[in-house]
C-alpha cells in the first residue's frame, strides 16, 4: 500500500513539474503561438489515440470510426459553449459532448461488436459515415460550411487536465478487473466467455469508454481551433488516430503518448518542406513498421521499463530463440 | 438429487447428428470418466455442458442444493461459468501473452466486488480487493507449485506446467463441477502420475464434482468412479471401470482386445 502511495505521489509530481515547465516557456514567449498549435494537437491526439488503445489495443476490437465520436463531442461542446460563452459553458460542453459521444457508442456498440476483425471494421467505419453526413446536412451545425465563432476556452490548462486525467483514468481502468476481462477477450474470446466474462458487455464497455474520451477531445479540438466542418472529421482522420496507436504499440498506453508526439512534431518540422511532407511522413511509418512491427513500445508500459524491464526481456529473448 | 442431470441432449450440425439423445447423471462429490473413440462426440457434449453450443433438444439441469435447480440448456458460456461449471480445453487455451497471475486473476473476474467508479478512480476498496484477489489467486497457484512462476508469461511455461495453469484457472471460477477436457494429453507417464494425485487432491481440497474426458486408460481406469462411454454420438454404456472393461460393446467400439492390459 504504502509503495503504491508512493508511485501516485511520484507521478503527481512528474504532472506538475511538467505542467509548470511548459508554463512558463508560453509565458516567457519561449514556446510561441505558432508552437503552442503543436502542443495542442499533441494533447488531442494523446487523448484519442490512448482512447482507441482502449478498444483496438487492450480489447482487440478493430475500429475505423474514431473519429466519429471525436465529431460528436466537437459539435456538442461548440454548440453549447457558443450559447453559454463562459468557462462553466465550456466545462458543460466538454462533458455534454463526452456523454452524447458515449451514449451513441453504447447505440452503435451493441450491434456491430457482434461482428468480428475485418466486419467490425467496415461496420465502425461506415457509422462514422454516418454520423459525418448527418452532420453535414443538420442545419444546427451549419452542415458543409462549417460551425464558426465558437468561443476559445481551451488553453495549456485544459488541456493538460484533460490529458492527464484521460490516460490516468484509462489506465485505472485497464489495471483493473473490468481493464482485465477486456484484455482477456482481446487474448481468447472462447477462454474469456469460459471464465465467466460477459464478453459483448466488455466489448461494449470499451466501446463506450473509448467514445467518452474521444467526446472530450473532440471538444478540446472544436474549442481550440474555433472553427469545425464535418470534412475535418472524415476517414482519414480515423485512419491518422489509428496510425498512432499502430506506431505505439497496441496495448501500450506509453507508446500511444509517445507516437502522438513524435508524429506531431514531426508535422511541425516537416511544415518547411511541403512537397516531399507526406513522402518522408509515409516513408518513416513504413520503415519503422519493418522494423519494429509490434509498435515503439509493444505493449510495455514506461513503468514496465523501469521495473524489471531489462532482466525479463533478456530472459524472453533467450526463450525465444 | 443428482448435481447434474443431462436428459436426452440432442445436438445436430446440418444433417450430422453429433450428439444424439444422451442422458446423464452426476452425483455431488463424484469422479466420472467419459470415454469414446475419436469423434465420438466427447467435446461436442462438453460444448452443449458449458454453453458454447445450443443443445437442439434436451436439458441439461444442474442442482447445487434442493431448492437450487437451474437448466443451462441455452446460456451462455459466462453464465454456465457464473452457475457453477468451469472447464478446461483439449488444445490449451491460456491467455498466453499475459502473466500466469494475469491468467488465474482474470478467471476470478466474477468474484471481484468493486464498481466500475472504483476501477476509473482506484477508491480504497480497489486496493482492498486487489489484494485479496492477489493472495487468492497465489494460494491457487501454490497447489500446482506455479507461484514461483506467477510474473512469466503463461506462453513460457513448460507444456505439463500449461495444462496445470489451465486447472488452476478453472478452479478459481469457483465451481461446483470441474469439467476436465483430456488433462492428460500429450504427458508422459510420471507426469500423468502427478497429475492422478493431483485431480484426487484438489477434489477433496475443494469439495469438487469432476467430469474428466481422457485417452489414457490408466488414468480413467484409477481415479474414475463411473464411466460413460460415447460412440457415434450415443451413449452405449455406462457403469464403474471394471464393468466397462468387460462391457462387450465398449470392447468393440473402443478399447480394443488388450483392453485387460490397461
Amino acid at each position: 500500500m504504502r509503495i503504491l502511495m508512493k508511485k501516485n505521489l511520484l507521478i503527481l509530481l512528474c504532472l506538475i513539474v511538467t505542467f509548470v515547465i511548459v508554463q512558463v516557456l508560453i509565458m516567457n514567449g519561449i514556446i510561441t503561438r505558432f508552437h503552442e498549435i503543436t502542443i495542442a494537437t499533441i494533447c488531442i491526439n494523446i487523448i484519442l489515440a490512448v482512447s482507441l488503445n482502449l478498444v483496438t489495443g487492450f480489447t482487440g476490437q478493430f475500429s475505423l470510426g474514431h473519429a466519429g465520436f471525436m465529431s460528436i463531442g466537437a459539435y456538442v461542446c461548440a454548440i453549447i459553449n457558443s450559447r453559454m460563452d463562459s468557462t462553466l459553458g465550456f466545462l458543460i460542453g466538454i462533458l455534454a459532448g463526452a456523454v452524447a459521444a458515449a451514449i451513441v457508442g453504447v447505440i452503435i456498440g451493441i450491434p456491430t461488436l457482434r461482428l468480428k476483425g475485418d466486419y467490425l471494421a467496415i461496420a465502425t467505419l461506415g457509422m462514422a459515415e454516418i454520423i459525418r453526413v448527418i452532420f453535414l446536412n443538420l442545419k444546427i451545425t451549419n452542415g458543409a460550411a462549417g460551425f464558426s465563432g465558437i468561443p476559445r476556452y481551451t488553453n495549456w490548462m485544459w488541456l493538460f487536465i484533460f490529458t492527464a486525467g484521460s490516460i490516468i483514468l484509462i489506465n485505472n481502468f485497464i489495471r483493473s478487473s473490468h481493464g482485465r476481462a477486456c484484455i482477456s477477450i482481446r487474448e481468447d474470446e472462447i477462454a474469456a466467455e469460459s471464465m465467466g466474462i460477459n464478453t459483448t458487455k466488455y466489448k461494449v464497455m470499451a466501446f463506450t469508454i473509448g467514445a467518452f474520451f474521444a467526446g472530450i477531445a473532440g471538444a478540446l479540438f472544436a474549442s481550440y481551433f474555433y472553427f469545425i466542418k464535418p470534412d475535418a472529421f472524415g476517414f482519414l482522420k480515423s485512419i491518422d488516430i489509428l496510425v498512432i496507436v499502430v506506431l505505439g504499440g497496441m496495448g501500450s498506453i506509453t507508446g500511444s503518448v509517445i507516437a502522438a508526439t513524435i508524429l506531431a512534431v514531426l508535422t511541425t518540422f516537416l511544415q518547411e518542406f511541403t512537397a516531399v511532407r507526406m513522402i518522408i511522413y509515409a516513408a518513416l511509418l513504413v520503415l519503422i513498421m519493418i522494423f519494429r512491427p509490434q509498435g515503439l513500445m509493444g505493449t510495455k508500459e514506461i513503468t514496465d521499463i523501469f521495473k524489471f524491464g531489462k532482466r525479463e526481456e533478456r530472459l524472453n529473448g533467450r526463450r525465444n530463440r | 438429487m443428482s448435481l447434474l442431470k443431462v436428459d436426452k441432449l440432442t445436438k445436430s450440425f446440418g444433417g450430422l447428428t453429433a450428439v444424439s439423445n444422451v442422458s446423464l447423471n452426476i452425483e455431488k462429490g463424484e469422479l466420472v470418466g467419459l470415454i469414446g473413440p475419436n469423434g465420438a462426440g466427447k467435446t461436442t457434449l462438453f460444448n452443449l455442458l458449458t454453453g458454447v453450443y445450443v443443445p437442439t433438444s434436451g436439458s441439461i439441469k444442474l442442482s447445487l442444493d434442493d431448492k437450487n435447480s437451474r437448466e443451462l440448456g441455452g446460456l451462455k458460456p459466462y453464465n454456465v461459468t457464473k452457475a457453477g461449471l468451469a472447464r478446461t480445453f483439449q488444445n490449451i487455451r491460456l491467455f498466453k501473452d499475459l502473466t500466469v497471475l494475469d491468467n488465474v486473476r482474470i478467471a476470478m473476474h466474477q468474484n471481484i466486488e468493486y464498481k466500475l467508479m472504483s476501477a476509473f478512480f482506484h477508491f480504497n476498496k480497489y486496493y482492498k480487493e486487489e489484494d485479496r484477489l492477489k493472495e487468492e489467486a497465489e494460494k491457487l497457484l501454490d497447489i500446482f507449485n506455479l507461484s514461483d512462476k506467477k510474473n512469466e508469461l503463461a506462453k513460457n511455461l513448460p507444456y505439463g506446467e500449461q495444462r496445470h495453469l489451465e486447472i488452476v484457472r478453472a478452479l478459481a471460477t469457483k465451481p461446483a463441477i470441474l469439467l476436465l477436457d483430456e488433462p492428460a494429453a500429450g504427458m508422459n507417464p510420471n507426469e500423468t502420475a502427478a497429475l492422478t494425485e493431483t485431480i484426487a487432491r484438489i477434489r477433496k481440497e475443494f469439495d469438487l464434482t469432476v467430469l474428466l474426458i481422457e485417452h489414457d486408460m490408466s488414468l480413467v481406469m484409477k481415479i474414475c468412479e463411473r464411466i460413460y462411454v460415447l460412440d457415434y454420438g450415443m451413449m452405449i454404456a455406462s457403469g464403474r471401470p471394471e464393468d466397462i472393461r468387460k462391457n462387450r460393446k465398449v470392447v468393440e467400439a473402443y478399447l480394443g482386445e488388450d483392453v485387460n492390459n490397461a
